[in-house]
């Protein structure tokens, strides 16, 4: 035993060395300084924040509904990560499209789902998304663009891909994107993916939450090389930024769906974070180094946005503390219209197997200034 | 309606599936070797010329790749017809198809129009995989149609509808029929509606309840035995016609289950468990079944012969129930 397990030892050194290679040779990884989009306006930046604290207020409201058993299952959240769903979706068109994962609350709501409807899921009401069909974030609202994840990851690469490879047969200048974890590249169906999108160039942008974990496996047990190195070997650029400053994501995600429209094709962004809570809520993450917690809770994207908008864009620390308690009120608004929403109808348990008719997918709502100031923007008949 | 023609099963699919993508900018076919090649039994043959690489795409060997794209093309409208090279090798794209283009409509309220195209049987030496008759895995997972044509005209008329329907549709091919059977086919747009059988033969008293290569086979039977033997031809298996089964076996008493595909819980244990329960005061004898048994086909002509349900096997089958 003893020297097998020494040479398992010996082979993991070795690949938290080249990891640690890796890290060092990453753009804007080390450097400490923080990004600066110059395409957002000041309405942009407190939407930001809005949405990045309605992400955690409404997970937070989540969680007290879970421990008070009004939640059936389990209960998975995106503590921490707030800065990728929001700074990704934030980026996109209203004909834009979405795969959104259960870490991507945030996009949800930029998308235009309002926070009664998510909790209304999870707890398996009639009112929610799915209306009871799936729990969770397993949910996508077709009238607002978007395609619903399973749980099987990441199936939803291909069919991002898909949707990008419409785009592509009829010349609309639209993107597709879509999430998934760092266990997720480990999968044969990302590279299916990635490989179909790069042969064809579609417009789509996979973005990778690296949040340290595959619930329990930890990156150096999930690939030998950094998935953003993987990018080239496909054929299409792969960016690594920080995945907890909202900005750094905007701007990666902006430049990507811009050269997506452009008929660049795929981008692959990384976005470096850290899964503050466990895989569900059921997972005690005992498998997490304590320091691990300090280091990431300085970094929390939420906390950090606030002070840099009150630093270097104007805004009061009041004004920060607001939006933050308007969201938390609102939120505590939408759950007890969630909690008035009725479980659904057992009756209907075997009704909708089969479509009857076609069901176009919708428009998002695409908050981003930009939109605004392009009416001309082409919008769905849907 | 054109006048009827004279085609292959073969024929009849590209006719199908050409017609409709003329009708209907909205549909594309995806699967490997499709293109400049025509595919492995050269149903798209000459397609790529007339509608260009974009409707007529080559994919990347990744058949869940292939699924799953055609799930995100549904979504936004299109209508991706995918060609599996052999329908065993929709084991590698099972996920995209079971758990995310069956359950999108039931989970989300979005329908996923597309086609999976499955090129099945066995009688070749084809061996393990590239023999299979993989129905009844589709059949375990609600929110997939399933169709099984026996006939050209079927063919055709069941690719259209297939086409046309708003959700994923299973069309299993045999390769065994593409050009031994040969039909007169409406020229015109021909479509047949999903989930309603065909009597194939009418007789009074035994009914043999089959599809896909079953058909030929129990027909074949009839006429050699020169019996009074219904062949009553599926041709869908989801959604099923139950009422044409119940008819035909209310009317025989007699009921025989063919298919070439393998025994356990298949089409066979549905039919007959459908009429055990709600025809059993009408039978004259017990539902028999005549399947291949459940094992892997084999590659050795005798072997594979032995597997294969065989003329002799039908033969032997309608005359033991017609004696009971």
């Amino acid at each position: 035993m003893e020297p097998v397990n020494g040479a398992v030892a010996s082979a993991r050194d070795e690949v938290g060395d080249r990891r640690e290679s890796a890290d060092r040779d990453a753009p804007g990884r080390e450097a400490g300084e923080v990004a600066r989009s110059t395409f957002l306006n000041r309405a942009d930046r407190a939407n930001l924040l809005r949405y990045m604290a309605m992400m955690r207020s409404a997970e937070e409201r989540a969680i007290t509904l879970y421990r008070q058993g009004k939640i059936p299952g389990s209960f998975y959240d995106g503590a921490g990560q707030e800065a990728i769903s929001v700074g990704s979706s934030y980026a996109l068109g209203p004909r834009d499209r979405m795969c959104i994962l259960h870490r991507d609350l945030g996009a949800h709501f930029v998308r235009g789902v309002t926070p009664d409807r998510y909790l209304a899921n999870y707890m398996g009401r009639a009112g929610g998304v799915t209306g009871g069909r799936d729990g969770n974030l397993h949910f996508g609202d077709r009238e607002l663009g978007c395609v619903g994840m399973v749980s099987m990851l990441p199936d939803m690469a291909p069919v991002a891909t898909g949707m990008a490879l419409s785009f592509k047969l009829r010349g609309e200048p639209r993107v597709a994107m879509t999430y998934f974890g760092d266990g997720s590249t480990a999968n044969g169906q990302w590279h299916e993916a990635l490989n179909f999108a790069g042969v064809h160039l579609l417009p789509v942008v996979f973005v990778l939450e690296n949040n340290g974990f595959a619930y329990s496996t930890p990156n150096e047990l999930e690939f030998a090389v950094d998935p953003v190195e993987r990018a080239a070997t496909y054929g299409f650029p792969g960016e690594l930024i920080d995945g907890n400053d909202v900005e750094a994501v905007f701007e990666a995600s902006r430049i990507a769906a811009a050269r997506a429209r452009e008929g660049g094709g795929p981008t692959l962004i990384e976005c470096r974070t850290m899964r503050m809570h466990g895989h569900g809520a059921h997972d005690d993450m005992r498998y997490v180094p304590p320091e691990m917690f300090e280091e990431w809770s300085a970094r929390d994207p939420i906390d950090r946005y606030g002070e840099r908008l009150v630093a270097e864009h104007g805004f009061s620390a009041d004004e920060v503390e607001r939006i933050r308690a308007e969201v938390k009120a609102y939120v505590d608004e939408c759950a007890q219209t969630a909690l008035a929403s009725p479980m659904p109808d057992p009756a209907t348990a075997t009704d909708g197997v089969f479509a009857d008719d076609l069901t176009p997918l919708g428009d998002g709502k695409a908050p981003w200034s930009y939109w605004a100031e392009r009416p001309d923007v082409e919008r769905s008949a849907a | 309606m054109s006048a009827a023609t004279e085609v292959t099963y073969l024929e009849a699919i590209s006719d199908g599936l050409r017609q409709e993508m003329r009708r209907d900018p909205s549909v594309l076919c995806i699967g490997e070797d499709i293109g400049a090649f025509g595919g492995a039994f050269k149903v798209t043959d000459g397609f790529i010329e007339e509608f260009g690489a974009g409707r007529v795409m080559d994919a990347p060997l990744a058949e869940n790749a292939i699924i799953g794209a055609a799930v995100g093309a549904a979504a936004e409208g299109l209508r991706p017809v995918c060609e599996m090279q052999f329908a065993d090798f929709i084991s590698c794209g099972f996920d995209q198809l079971v758990n995310v283009a069956a359950k999108m409509h039931y989970r989300q309220g979005l329908a996923v129009p597309m086609v999976v195209r499955l090129p099945s049987g066995g009688g070749f030496s084809g061996g393990p995989f590239h023999s299979q008759n993989p129905e009844a895995w589709f059949l375990q997972s609600p929110g997939l149609k399933v169709v099984a044509p026996a006939t050209a005209a079927d063919a055709k008329g069941l690719l259209t509808a297939a086409i046309r329907d708003p959700n994923p549709v299973c069309y299993l091919e045999h390769k065994g029929l593409y050009r031994y059977v040969k039909g007169e086919v409406p020229a015109g747009e021909h479509e047949v509606a999903l989930g309603e059988a065909r009597l194939a033969r009418e007789g009074g008293e035994l009914s043999v309840i089959t599809y896909g290569s079953g058909v030929h086979l129990a027909l074949e039977a009839a006429a050699d035995l020169d019996e009074d033997i219904e062949v009553l031809d599926l041709r869908s298996l989801c959604p099923l016609d139950t009422e044409a089964i119940l008819a035909s076996a209310r009317k025989t008493g007699k009921v025989l289950v063919a298919h070439e595909a393998t025994q356990s819980c298949g089409v066979g244990a549905e039919v007959a468990a459908l009429v055990a329960a709600e025809a059993f005061e009408d039978l004259d004898g017990p539902v028999r079944r005549l399947t291949a048994p459940d094992v892997p086909i084999p590659f050795s002509p005798p072997l594979e012969q032995a597997v294969l349900p065989q003329l002799d096997d039908m033969k032997e089958a309608c005359r033991e129930l017609l004696a009971y």
